[in-house]
């Protein structure tokens, strides 16, 4: 829902390297992004080539590697990947535990960028 | 001549901005020893109604402002005004979040050094106020009873980043199939560091308890009690 943000953020840091590396155009911007997100790949992309008309950015395809939600037992230490949204009832697949911390799942990180 | 594509490591959080800001916020915030509340909830799950019990009952104790966010309605801080406290309104304009930078706006135009505790209410819904560090000292979230006992399995990230959670409109219980030990334990699996209060606006059930973990929180963050 607020793609949008997430978009001129992600653009405005794009064509900040941009200008600091003389980049004569931007073909492709690997990002990374947690599956605790709700954000949708295809939106973001539709947001950006609205936003990134006339800019060095323009036409730049979004790459998006999506990171899994991994929580680790408070018991036993083991982490295990999750798939949030399916599951009814998250427990330790080791010792069936039910209190966990969330390793990762939250990233919004931008990799690096393609560019001529 | 086909022009060579070469890679620019950019390693950036793209959030890294409002990060930046919410921290600043949060250190001035130690200076000043203005404790804030950053309040999410669905809409109609009783964050106006937490606020005036809130305020209700430690009003005596600290020195209280409020900061309504709203898509674009004065409805909640006329509501708080009229309690004789200080309310700043914030309209989002379309924007389905308060960030760093709309809080930072709030607090600009407060006096805080003449308050020990505010609290935001963020706008109503479960998906992008989570995403977004707002800067305030602790986060609390409200769930009520008529929403249903499944929202941790559709809004995990909103209960992980949160440090309480009310249970409001709990005088519903008896009449609804909510269970709440099911959600507890949903919770709990999320964030086991989650206090939960079971509370109701209406009745007053387990306010004091709600109060009572407030008032411990602020004093402990510096606050001397008025």
């Amino acid at each position: 829902m607020h793609e949008l943000q997430v978009t001129e953020s992600i653009l405005s840091i794009v064509l900040k390297h941009a200008e600091a590396n003389r980049v004569n155009k931007v073909v492709a911007i690997h990002l990374k992004i947690g599956e605790l997100s709700d954000l949708e790949n295809e939106w973001i992309q539709h947001y950006f080539d609205y936003l990134s008309k006339d800019t060095k950015a323009e036409g730049a395809k979004l790459k998006i590697e999506r990171t899994p939600v991994v929580l680790r037992c408070n018991k036993c230490s083991n982490s295990f990947e999750v798939n949030i949204k399916q599951m009814k009832e998250i427990q330790c697949p080791e010792c069936g535990d039910k209190k966990c911390t969330l390793i990762s799942g939250r990233e919004y990180y931008i990799k690096h960028m393609e560019v001529i | 001549m086909m022009e060579e594509v070469r890679l620019i490591q950019v390693k950036e959080e793209i959030f890294s901005d409002n990060k930046e800001i919410a921290d600043d916020l949060r250190d001035n915030l130690v200076k000043e020893k203005t404790f804030l509340i950053n309040l999410m909830s669905s809409p109609g799950s009783g964050k106006t109604s937490l606020i005036l019990k809130t305020i209700e009952k430690i009003r005596d104790e600290f020195r209280m402002g409020v900061i309504e966010a709203d898509i674009d309605s004065m409805v909640d801080s006329e509501k708080v005004a009229a309690q004789g406290i200080e309310a700043i309104q914030l309209r989002t304009g379309g924007f389905c979040h308060l960030d760093a930078s709309m809080v930072k706006k709030g607090l600009d135009a407060m006096d805080l050094g003449g308050l020990d505790l505010i609290i935001i209410e963020n706008v109503g819904n479960l998906v992008c106020p989570a995403e977004f560090d707002t800067g305030a000292t602790k986060n609390v979230m409200i769930l009520s009873v008529p929403e249903g006992d499944d929202k941790p399995l559709k809004y995990p990230l909103m209960f992980t980043v949160c440090n309480v959670l009310l249970v409001n409109k709990i005088d519903y219980l008896d009449i609804s199939d909510f269970d709440i030990h099911a959600l507890r334990e949903r919770v709990l699996t999320l964030n086991p560091k989650i206090e939960i209060f079971e509370v109701s606006c209406k009745t007053g059930q387990g306010i004091e308890d709600w109060t009572n973990w407030l008032r411990e929180e602020v004093k402990a963050f510096g606050v001397v009690s008025k």
